[in-house]
């Protein structure tokens, strides 16, 4: 109840510090689409270059995230961006990148070859048969990985307060220094309802992405198929 | 139309297909036959340069298509394979306009020759249109397929197995339909296939492949008739006299009834007036008089046309007499 309260008293703050947490995870894994998928899709094309690149990024995804905003101050502090929203950033592309091009990469290779032959064998370019066929096709697990990424950084981006980036995280910091349980539950359990909230979001969304032909269960018409 | 000469390709010390070379005539059904790893599927791939050949050369219309764009030259072959390859993601129509649309056609244009063509495969393009690959049967998948092959009026057609993965009862009725659809669009068509019966049937010749070369390329019935090696033999079957039986129909030996001793009484229009053990249809092959005959215990049959008019008699001795003899090919021809 007490907490409840907290929140309810404190609405416009509580506001502020979710827009700012989604704006840092939201920054993060649209810069992260924008260069996870086009890495993804390279490394499908070659096997050796695939287990390089995983590699990395799965180390990548191993660095605890505390470990990281203290490894990036040196280097960002020489532009004068030591702390604050770009180191949280740059630390959530990061996490970001390994289930992002895993998917993407996997959705690719996964394109039934029969359809890659039709494809060139009717005369489509490398660069048709990606757009009109493997990526609509790959749409669905690529937005599997965006959501993943988005989850585990609604998390991550809590402990981002303790490099200045503000978000919804600078309520369990302080819910801690100063013994307030109030504070600190109320971060912890909107960050849960936020990153439950944002999953079901992108799983709306990765549906009205998936081609019709691609989506199940069958529409009605399928019946009158077999009829 | 297609001259293919001393094709070759090696990939590293394999021979896939060492040095084949033949001819396919415009508006003809040319079978590529053999065992699996022949290198029937890679010489038909050549053709489209979906693998490029090591040596040897390739002329559609006159044309070395190793002068062509490989993309351009694609685009103007229809291409059929056997795991039907429709685009899941795209509905039938939107799969038959792939090639127009490569091809920058007029969007109404394409639209209008997706339906014409899924009527010419039999499927109503009221209902079948909007539809997604995954709501059809996987026959009707396969005649899609071929519409879609056919979308952009190819003058040469390439499948390879297209009919390999439908059950044998739909596969039948499948390949009548193609060969409709053959005389209706006459287009010069190269099958892979390993099934001796599909070559029997839907072949005007046959290239029987072994190790990567030609063993031997004629009509189904020289491989059937004259095998030139025990291989070609052996691969034709040792019931290959038989399927001669499929290549020849009961009009080519239909003979006058008076001739052959047998009474039977006609109307005024031609048709039969009198009872008879058995009638056929003068373009059953003879495998299907033969074996109604045999069901009925009859040595003859009547054989009457679209009309049901009466045309003569199909003996058995007829039928038997004409297996041993070379001469059926000629016959047909005629």
């Amino acid at each position: 109840m007490e907490t409840l309260r907290f929140i309810s008293d404190n609405l416009p703050l509580i506001g502020s510090l979710t827009l700012q947490h989604l704006g840092i995870v939201s920054v993060a894994v649209g810069l992260a689409v924008l260069t996870g998928v086009p890495i993804g899709i390279a490394i499908s094309q070659n096997e050796r270059s695939a287990r390089i690149v995983l590699a990395i990024a799965a180390i990548v995804m191993t660095i605890p995230s505390v470990a990281l905003f203290g490894l990036m101050i040196p280097p960002l502090s020489l532009i004068g961006q030591g702390i604050g929203m770009v180191p949280a950033v740059i630390a959530l592309f990061l996490y970001s990148q390994l289930p992002i091009i895993r998917n993407t990469s996997t959705a690719i290779s996964n394109v039934d070859p029969a359809l890659r032959e039709a494809a060139y064998g009717m005369g489509m370019s490398s660069w048709q048969r990606l757009w009109r066929v493997e990526l609509p096709i790959a749409v669905p697990l690529i937005m599997a990985g965006v959501r993943i990424a988005v989850v585990i950084n609604i998390g991550i981006a809590a402990i981002a307060t303790y490099i200045g980036a503000g978000g919804l995280g600078s309520l369990i910091s302080r819910g801690i220094s100063q013994s307030d349980s109030r504070q600190l539950l109320a971060g912890a359990i909107l960050i849960s309802i936020i990153a439950v909230a944002a999953d079901y979001l992108l799983y709306w969304v990765q549906g009205r992405l998936t081609p019709r032909g691609l989506r199940q269960p069958a529409p009605s018409s399928a019946k009158e198929a077999i009829a | 139309m297609i001259r293919i000469q001393n094709l070759c390709k090696r990939y590293g010390a394999v021979t896939a297909v060492e040095d084949v070379s033949f001819e396919v005539q415009e508006g003809q059904v040319c079978v590529l036959l053999g065992p699996s790893g022949c290198g029937k599927t890679t010489t038909l791939k050549m053709i489209n340069r979906l693998i490029e050949p090591t040596s040897g050369k390739v002329f559609i219309a006159g044309r070395d298509t190793a002068e062509l764009d490989s993309v351009t030259l694609r685009r103007s072959i229809g291409y059929v394979i056997q795991q039907v390859g429709l685009f899941p993601n795209m509905t039938v129509e939107d799969n038959i306009c792939v090639v127009p649309n490569l091809l920058g056609w007029d969007k109404a244009q394409s639209r209008r020759r997706a339906a014409e063509l899924l009527e010419i495969v039999a499927l109503d393009s009221s209902l079948f249109l909007k539809r997604y690959p995954r709501e059809l049967s996987g026959g009707q998948q396969q005649r899609v397929g071929v519409a879609r092959a056919l979308a952009a009026d190819p003058p040469v057609m390439l499948m390879d197995e297209p009919f390999g993965a439908i059950d044998p009862i739909n596969r039948d009725a499948i390949q009548d339909e193609f060969m409709r659809i053959q005389r209706q669009v006459n287009k010069t068509v190269l099958f892979v296939s390993h099934d001796i019966d599909e070559a029997v049937k839907m072949a005007d010749c046959v290239a029987l492949f072994r190790a990567g070369n030609i063993e031997q390329f004629g009509s189904p019935d020289d491989l059937l008739a004259r095998p030139a090696s025990d291989f070609a033999a052996d691969f034709m079957g040792s019931d290959r006299i038989l399927k001669r039986l499929r290549l020849m129909h009961a009009e080519s030996i239909a003979r006058d009834a008076g001739a052959a001793g047998i009474a039977v009484e006609l109307d005024r229009d031609g048709r039969l007036a009198s009872q008879v053990p058995l009638r056929v249809r003068a373009a059953d092959d003879l495998r299907q008089v033969l074996s109604a005959q045999l069901a009925k215990g009859t040595s003859w049959a009547a054989c009457l046309d679209k009309d049901q008019r009466f045309l003569g008699v199909v003996l058995q001795s007829d039928i038997l007499a004409n297996l041993t003899q070379d001469t059926v090919a000629a016959r047909q021809e005629s």
